[in-house]
């Protein structure tokens, strides 16, 4: 055991794990995130939290974890180098860790040019790589960037993010072998639509025993409407959707399209499982908290288990 | 080299507004190639500066001229006594021009005319994009002489990122991803393996980061007295 998080344990029993996604407010309203965590809490191992999501400024991910370690739930918080340099950086995820947060999703952030202050300084220090190694170093070595030690070390399972959807395409799975090498202990990948081309991805992973060496999680979105289809089709960077997929949300009857989109994302689930190396799900409904525990149920992953 | 811009004509007429006697100072190396603070430039300018105070009802004597470098003393001292005649210098020099001249004679009012954008080079007649940020710390030999520190917009030294699409960047479809075009070089070159090794964090302190810096050379430095 690394860090003896509730994802941990669930991927060391073998289980297929089901993750879920929490949006902290634009407010300092922590019944927000009490509540989004209470209609997930049954139906998910594991809550990542967005840091600053798409650039917007909202409450922050380690203080939201921290509500979430307060509900005896296992938050991953995210972590990215858009808005700390490294001293900021290595003092959150001390910080973090102190306040029992135990797995980190280290990634490099939106670009600031997406969010609500466009003007802002980007820092971008280091890069999600050196951020993995950085949490790995501090967890295993004992060690800050700078080489100094720590008083003590630090225990976090270490997340990284791959996006299969993105190019050159014959990059991504060295790219997710050198996340791997750089401290990687699970892998969530960007919302899978297009699965003929994830297909092909696990299949270089598999070839390279990289899922054994990592949990891979499958990034599953599930569409609200054609217009949510359309916008992350169109405008959100790195997700692509086939165009099939498009019309059959719009060949369907417009009341029924919530329910479609629904459908499409159990059947990916239900694909992705048969897929060799894949670990399990992350399923990335912000916004749309409610509908989670109803995917998971009819995906046949559910109850959770208890560990 | 340097890459300027003309700062809008309504800015410029604001800062202008409290002075009579005006000088549009060109400078002719960088922002000339640039198409940006040349004489030409410095001439149009001026003009319309002129034809602005004139429909305002509030007439100045506007003068164009240029010299070499603004950016140093010996081309400065050349016009120094003439510049003194101005209640106000508009510099079409980059910020490195307008300050030289505020330091080497602080009684000069000097303004700024441009934004100075950044290290560059024409891409064509009429685009000009940016390939270096003077990081004091190059690493063109690692990426195949494509800056990743520039060119890409989170400056990632383990790329490309996710957000890379169709060989362009997250942040816009008219950005080339740095780290799409690294790559593609590497493969030509039959050197992918490299990109698999961890470089590890930039020390900025080479950068602007380590405060604002001086180069000192003592091995072409003039002694006082020889």
């Amino acid at each position: 055991m690394i860090a003896g998080s509730n994802l941990e344990k669930v991927i060391n029993s073998g289980e297929f794990v089901v993750t879920g996604e929490l949006g902290p407010p634009k407010s300092a309203d922590g019944d927000f995130i009490r509540h989004h965590a209470e209609m997930l809490q049954n139906h998910v191992d594991a809550f990542n939290i967005t840091d600053n999501q798409t650039a917007i400024v909202r409450t922050s991910s380690i203080a939201c974890g921290n509500i979430l370690v307060q509900m005896g739930l296992d938050p991953i918080v995210q972590m990215t180098v858009r808005d700390r340099n490294r001293i900021a950086i290595q003092s959150d995820i001390l910080g973090a860790s102190a306040l029992g947060i135990k797995n980190m999703l280290c990634l490099s952030g939106d670009h600031q040019n997406f969010g609500n202050e466009p003007g802002s300084k980007g820092v971008y220090d280091i890069d999600s790589m050196q951020l993995i190694k950085a949490v790995k170093d501090m967890r295993d070595e004992n060690k800050f960037i700078g080489g100094e030690e720590l008083e003590a070390p630090v225990s976090l399972f270490i997340g990284a993010v791959e996006n299969p959807f993105a190019d050159p395409f014959d990059y991504r799975v060295d790219r997710l072998e050198k996340k791997i090498n750089a401290g990687a202990n699970f892998i969530q990948t960007q919302g899978i639509f297009d699965l003929e081309r994830f297909r092909e991805w696990m299949k270089r992973v598999v070839d390279r025993g990289l899922h054994e060496k990592a949990t891979i999680l499958a990034g599953i979105i599930p569409m609200k409407s054609l217009g949510a289809a359309r916008y992350m089709k169109n405008n959100v960077a790195g997700i692509t959707i086939p165009d099939e997929m498009v019309d059959r949300l719009k060949g369907t009857e417009k009341d029924k399209r919530k329910e479609e989109g629904l459908n499409i994302c159990i059947e990916t689930i239900q694909q992705c499982q048969e897929i060799e190396g894949v670990g399990g799900v992350h399923v990335m409904a912000v916004a749309w908290e409610e509908v989670v525990p109803d995917i998971v149920e009819r995906a046949g992953l559910y109850p959770r288990p208890s560990l | 080299m340097i890459v300027a811009e003309r700062k809008p004509l309504s800015e410029i007429m604001e800062i202008l507004a409290p002075y009579q006697n005006i000088c549009v100072l060109g400078c002719g190396t960088c922002v000339t190639v640039c198409l940006a603070g040349g004489q030409k430039e410095a001439e149009e300018t001026a003009s319309a500066i002129s034809i602005h105070r004139k429909q305002e009802g509030k007439d100045a004597n506007v003068e164009a001229f240029t010299i070499e470098r603004q950016c140093e003393y010996e081309y400065v001292d050349e016009v120094l006594e003439r510049l003194k005649g101005y209640d106000a210098i508009l510099s079409l020099a980059c910020g490195v021009g307008v300050q030289t001249m505020v330091t080497h004679e602080p009684e000069l009012m000097v303004f700024p005319g441009l934004n100075t954008q950044f290290f560059g080079y024409p891409l064509e007649q009429g685009v000009w994009t940016e390939n270096c940020l003077g990081c004091g710390n190059c690493v063109l030999h690692l990426t195949q002489g494509i800056c990743p520190i520039t060119r890409c917009s989170k400056s990632i030294l383990n790329g490309p990122c996710g957000g890379s699409q169709d060989g362009k960047c997250e942040i816009s479809t008219d950005v080339d991803c740095a780290w799409h075009l690294i790559h593609e070089r590497l493969e030509k070159m039959n050197k992918l393996s490299t990109l698999q090794e961890i470089q590890p964090p930039k020390d900025w302190s080479t950068s602007h980061h380590g405060g604002p810096r001086t180069i000192v050379r003592e091995d072409v430095r003039i002694d006082s007295g020889e």
